[in-house]
Formats: structure tokens, sequence, C-alpha cells
């Protein structure tokens, strides 16, 4: 992909981040989450409503760099109405990808403007911070279940 | 000025992240180097050459630091690992046994953690009331907002001289006059003061004084906690082991060393110390006085080009000193310092480990240019024309 094809996604992740804004305090029928990096200053909430295996519906707020903010905006859209057996794998990749590893950009999506943030390291813990997130949440959901 | 002495300056780095650590001149790094290479070896207790000049060096170390801050003898300097260890100390081994509830302890919102989150675990053990001083409307602190803190209770005041975000230089001399006329302890935090400006520990009325050796051009893991004798005497060590203690048995009879050894248990950062001195030693050779002149004159070259520059919102725009508290509009701190970085431009994006300054000044995270000596209008003049060309920012995401 065309640098500023990706530049330009996420410049409009960052800028307009999709499901911005946390439900009400509340629904009990989100699992929120905090994430934060204790190198750097992000500072994330996301919030999950899980249905019969399914992330129905994904939410965050929070305070975050370009990466960060873009990604996790990435992040409730990719997402949202995937089985956790499917959110598993893409997650697997995408940390994959983020660490110079193997992965299939198939299943990825949009996530694969990010393919080239590995040669900014201080910006790879920026990228993976919503996925420490969506890690705990269906951590939390596994051991309810 | 003297920037030929930093040989990491050579690398094409501008950095203006000195609030944070300084870089070491070659005096520094020989003095480190040449203990390493020379003389290695144990102090207090060897019979040997090397031994003999390692333990010299390093009680060398203590005299100057002393005729530094002006103590009034050697026995007030103790070595530390660094500003964070010296107020834990203060408060945990001298406050810990000396506040009951119902005391007060004026702080604020502006000091570092390590001036304030012993304090708060304190307070919560003890019951003793943490006050904190009003900042005023360009988030200093003045003589005046202590002076209205000050109660029959307040048994202690402990502020920053020189606080790491909006750098303002407290009064800490006239602070002291009040402290001793109202029998109050007086704590001084001199992290960012002691590489930059004057101080005397006696003309000053400070009862307690920390600081660390790699803020002014020393080895990381250094510090110094001065105390007044009667006071430090007082202290219940936190840590025992090693060359504190002069016996004991299986008894449990045992007994502690004079000051100041009896506060600085087990093999200290010798390397460290013998630098710490040649650090001293560099500043001297330049003199204090002419360091903070320059930079004083630097600062408010920094600050003239910065308010020139449309959409930076300067936090502390009437502050002299070294340091600079911006944001750019419209861009987080963070995403600032990587486009710095970019350019070879080293500054900091945080908030800079004084958590509760938010509360007032109402935003989270902010970007810092915090100058030193060996900077120069040059360095300056690039990150204003990088800042200039804010529109660059987010060029370097991919």
């Amino acid at each position: 992909m065309d640098a500023n094809v990706k530049r330009n996604i996420i410049l409009d992740n960052y800028q307009n981040p999709s499901n911005k804004g946390l439900p009400d305090s509340n629904d009990k029928s989100y699992t929120k989450v905090n994430s934060r990096n204790e190198s750097c200053i992000d500072n994330i909430d996301v919030a999950a409503k899980i249905n019969n295996e399914k992330l129905e519906d994904i939410k965050f707020d929070g305070e975050a760099c370009a990466i960060c903010t873009s990604c996790t905006s990435v992040m409730t859209k990719q997402f949202k109405g995937k089985t956790l057996e499917e959110a598993k794998e893409i997650v697997t990749n995408f940390e994959n990808m983020i660490n110079e590893q193997p992965y299939n950009p198939e299943i990825l999506g949009e996530f694969n403007i990010y393919d080239e943030i590995y040669k900014q390291p201080s910006r790879k813990k920026c990228a993976l911070l919503p996925i420490e997130a969506i890690k705990k949440i269906i951590q939390n959901d596994n051991n309810r279940s | 000025m003297n920037t030929e002495d930093f040989d990491i300056l050579k690398t094409g780095i501008d950095y203006l992240d000195n609030a944070a650590t300084t870089m070491k001149p070659k005096s520094v790094i020989k003095a480190v180097t040449d203990y390493y290479k020379e003389y290695t070896s144990n102090i207090h207790r060897g019979d040997y050459n090397n031994s003999i000049r390692a333990d010299k060096e390093y009680e060398t170390t203590r005299e100057k630091i002393r005729e530094f801050i002006n103590a009034q003898s050697k026995e007030e300097i103790i070595y530390t690992n660094g500003t964070t260890n010296g107020l834990n100390i203060v408060v945990f081994g001298f406050m810990q046994h000396y506040l009951k509830p119902g005391d007060e302890v004026i702080i604020d919102q502006a000091e570092h953690a390590s001036n304030s989150l012993p304090w708060i675990v304190l307070s919560k053990k003890i019951g003793f009331k943490l006050v904190f001083a009003p900042l005023d409307k360009d988030y200093k602190l003045t003589v005046e907002s202590i002076k209205n803190c000050i109660t029959p209770n307040t048994k202690v005041i402990s502020i920053a001289h020189i606080t790491n975000t909006i750098g303002d230089t407290r009064d800490i001399n006239n602070i002291g006059k009040l402290c001793k006329e109202n029998n109050i302890l007086f704590v001084v935090d001199a992290a960012q003061s002691i590489a930059h400006t004057k101080i005397d520990v006696q003309e000053d009325n400070i009862n307690f004084l920390a600081f660390s050796g790699h803020k002014m051009y020393g080895p990381t893991g250094t510090g110094i906690l001065y105390g007044k004798k009667f006071l430090l005497e007082k202290i219940q060590p936190i840590e025992y082991g090693g060359d504190m203690n002069t016996e004991f048995s299986s008894t449990g009879d045992y007994s502690l060393k004079e000051l100041p050894t009896r506060l600085e248990a087990g093999t200290r950062n010798i390397a460290g110390v013998i630098g710490l001195g040649a650090a001293i030693d560099y500043i001297n050779s330049i003199g204090l006085e002419k360091i903070h002149n320059y930079e004083i004159s630097l600062h408010q070259y920094l600050l003239e080009q910065m308010k020139q520059i449309p959409n930076i919102k300067i936090y502390n725009p009437s502050t002299q000193g070294t340091i600079v508290l911006f944001n750019v509009d419209k861009y987080f701190s963070q995403d600032v310092a990587i486009y710095l970085n970019q350019l070879n431009i080293c500054i900091r994006a945080g908030n800079h480990c004084a958590k509760m300054l938010h509360e007032v000044i109402q935003d989270n995270s902010t970007c810092r240019i915090s100058l030193s000596f060996y900077n120069t209008k040059e360095d300056i003049d690039k990150v204003v024309e990088a800042l200039r060309n804010q529109d660059k920012i987010l060029d370097t995401l991919v």
C-alpha cells in the first residue's frame, strides 16, 4: 500500500475516530478495561459487549498519540461483529506483523496500514496498546465462562 | 558555551531534555573510567594502595559537595542513589517517627512524584494532613501562598526549589526564614536547581536537601541527601547492612556507626561518587553564576522565539529559568516529540512525573524543552524552525 494512502487513513482515524465515546457507566452489558503503557503516555479505555461468543459492539475513549488513537479506531471497526475465535486470530496476526514475525495480511483488513510501524520502535507499543485492551476483554470473558 | 567538553554533542543531537538528565563532560567520564581502569577497589576496609586511593577520592567528593552547598560539616552529606532516594530517607527514616496525627505538611500540586507520593503514602499511614499550597495564576508558588497555609499545626514544608514542569524558582530564602520563625522543618528538592543556581543551606535555613548527580553533569545512580546534623542523627536508617554498623551479635544487640556512614549501608556507587566529584570540579571551573546568567539569556531567547510561532500554547511564558512547557494546537505531545526526534532534536513529552499538575493546568500531557549551558542559539533556532513547520508533525506516521 502506498505510504500516502496509509498516512491518510491513519490521519482520518486519528482526527475523526470511529466508535469514540464510552457507553453509559450503568450499562453493565459492556466489559470495560483500561490500557496504558508504562513507558509512554497513551491512555485508553476500551468497552466491548460480548454476546454468544461474538463482539457485538466496541467503543473507546482516552488520550493518546496519532498511532494509538487511529489504531484503536480501526480496531473497533475491525472487531465489531467478529466471533471471539476470529478476533483472537486477528490479534495474533496483528502482533506478528508489528513484531516482524510471519503473518497473514488477508485477515487484517485496515490494520495493514500499520505494516511498517516496526521501523519506528517507539511507535510499536502505541499500535499494540488497543490490542492489549481487547486481549484483556477476551480473557475476562473466558474467565467468566 | 563549553560545547566542546561534551563528546556526545558532536554526534549531531540537539539535546533539549536537560531536566531529565544532563550530558557528561569528558572530565567526568575520565574520572569514572580511571577508577575502573586504574584503581578499582572497595573503600573503607583496604590496606592496599588502590583502596586507599579510592577511599581518598570518595571522601574528597563529600568535601566538595559540602563546600558547594555550604553545609557546616562533611557529616551532613549523605551519599544516596538520587533525589528520590534522599527524599524517601527523609520521609520514611525521619518523618515517619516525627509526625503525629493532626500535624500538617505543606507541599503543592506542581511537585514531582518524588516529593509528593512519599508524603501521600506516609500521610495515609500516620494520619497527618497534607496541605497543598495554591499555585498562582501563572502556576508559580509564592511565599505568600505558603504563608497563608501555615497554621500552628504546620510541622514541615517540603517543596522543589525549581519544579521540573513550570520551572519557576521558589524563593527558598524567604520560605526558609518563615520556617525558622515558625519552628517548621524545611525540606527542599533541589533536583532541578542544583546545576543551575546557587544554594546555601545555612543561609536558606534548609533542614533537608536532596538532589541527584546525573542532573548536574555527574553519573547516574548518585545523589546527595543533606541534613542538619542533629536531624540526621535522629534518622532511623531504612537500610541496614555492611559498613554502617560497629557491632552486632546473635543476642540481638547491635550498634551503628556515626554519621555519615550509618546512613550509607553496603558498598556505595564508588565510581559514581568519584565522577560526581569531577562534575562539581567541572561546574566550579566554569562558575555557577556564569552558567546561570548564560542559561537565563538563552531561555529568554527561546521564549521570545517560541512566542512568535503560531498555534503554540506556552504554559509558563513568564517564568525565568531553563524550561519551556508547551503544546502545539491539535497535536498530541508525544507526536510532537516523535516528529522532533526525526530531526535529531531531543525533547520530552508526557506528564513529567508531576501527575497532580494537570489538576491545575487542565492538560494531561505537555511537551517540555529544558536547557543547559552547553546549548546554543543554533540549537534553539533548529527546534523553533521545526515547530514552525508544524504541518509536518504527522508526516512521519508511516
